[in-house]
């Protein structure tokens, strides 16, 4: 991933961008500032649709998308909306991509969009989006909003992804479907209840935890 | 429309699938106002209100949108109408009572992007409730987000004072205690049937 947008760069919409510091924009997204390990944002549907990797993966793309649309015209607007109405243009153009991400999935499959439900509109509500909409697209170029959108998308769809299988194997004892165990697994049903997530959630910030912890010490 | 009768509803919402620990709905005032039962309480109501108000508007909207053939405007009008409530619900609460006003600080023009607000409107709008039913549902709705609230606000008062190894402090901690009462609210789901 972080390969071909490298690749990008160098050639058209990019170029003008210094080297170091737009690489950064992304990376920041993947560790650092990852949206829902360290910034503990847009908890809704990290929670509620990751309870098997497929779906995981496909709510993770659909965010990715809007974060990306909306930051690229938030960025493009961010001269031309004023400042006391900005918050309602924002969740409106947000909005209006959720709507088009929503279309889209029931086209592509209405398996995947009955079992994402109604979380795909609440995509508009997710604070990910507006987070990043008003504290870097409406402040940065193009360029370096998009990156960021890509940084954090990324991000996002990994812990998405890093929940949803974790979920999938222990409840399930599947991954994408596929069996992963003998017939005597026993299944952690609580894994794919509510409570799983919280469980899950909560195990994988405290191994970040320990690893940022381990950092900052060396 | 549906059989369902009114009280199955209330309870349906407030406990058996509450917003908060089963849905997974408005999670972040979840983790971020929970640390006094005080503050929690109001952000409660306040949510209820707002709650209350639009779902009794997305009814409206709902009618509407079907009379003129065009439901694509659903999400982007009922997002409009919460954030003009919640912006009429900051200027009421500003004039009756400053007090609270500073008390609630930035988590009342935070209700906006509260997905337990959006969700109950797209909820009742997919579960094809009228009038009665939506009003009934809201209340349930709320009564549960601040029932969740209190809860995970009184355990967390407590936990101030526990020993806790430092890496697990914060939100790893209220996500864990999230976990076992969304366990233990997984004891009402007999109550329905």
């Amino acid at each position: 991933m972080s390969n071909l947008v490298q690749d990008k760069k160098d050639t058209d919409f990019f170029s003008s961008l210094k080297e170091s510091p737009s690489t950064n924009e992304f990376i920041k997204g993947l560790w650092r500032d990852n949206p829902v390990f360290v910034q503990v944002l847009g908890m809704c549907p990290v929670l509620a649709v990751s309870n098997t990797a497929e779906n995981a993966l496909a709510m993770g793309l659909a965010t990715a998308f809007v974060l990306l649309m909306s930051n690229l015209l938030v960025s493009s607007l961010r001269n031309f909306i004023p400042k006391q109405v900005r918050i309602a243009s924002y969740i409106l153009i947000i909005a209006t991509f959720v709507t088009i991400t929503d279309y889209a999935i029931q086209a592509i499959s209405v398996e995947l969009h009955k079992s994402l439900g109604a979380f795909i509109s609440l995509i508009v509500v997710n604070c990910l989006i507006l987070s990043r909409a008003e504290s870097f697209a409406s402040k940065n170029n193009i360029g370096r909003s998009m990156l960021d959108a890509l940084g954090m998308g990324v991000g996002f769809i990994f812990a998405l992804f890093c929940l949803g299988a974790v979920r999938e194997v222990l409840g399930n004892g599947t991954i994408f479907g596929f069996s992963l165990f003998p017939e005597a697994f026993q299944e952690w049903i609580v894994m794919i209840l509510p409570a799983g997530g919280f469980f899950t959630l909560a195990a994988w910030l405290l191994i970040f935890n320990i690893i940022q912890k381990k950092g900052s010490k060396t | 429309m549906n059989t369902e009768s009114l009280w199955y509803i209330f309870i349906n919402a407030s406990l058996i699938n509450n917003f908060v620990l089963a849905y997974f709905l408005g999670i972040c005032p979840f983790l971020g106002v929970s640390g006094k039962i005080e503050t929690a309480s109001k952000m409660g109501g306040a949510v209820t209100f707002v709650m209350f108000i639009s779902s009794m508007c997305a009814y409206g909207i709902h009618a509407l949108l079907v009379a003129i053939d065009a439901p694509f405007l659903q999400l982007i009008s009922y997002i409009v109408v919460i954030a003009s409530t919640v912006q009429l619900v900051e200027m009421f609460i500003r004039k009756m009572s400053p007090a609270l006003f500073r008390a609630l600080g930035i988590f009342l023009p935070l209700i906006t992007t509260n997905c337990a607000i959006l969700g109950l409107a797209l909820f009742q709008t997919n579960k094809g409730y009228g009038f009665i039913e939506s009003f009934v549902y809201a209340l349930g709705a709320g009564a549960g987000f601040t029932l969740a609230l209190i809860l995970i606000a009184g355990l967390r008062e407590q936990l101030d004072f526990a020993d806790v190894p430092g890496v697990v402090k914060g939100t790893t901690l209220t996500l864990l205690i999230a976990g076992i009462l969304s366990l233990s609210f997984m004891g009402f789901s007999g109550l329905g049937s």
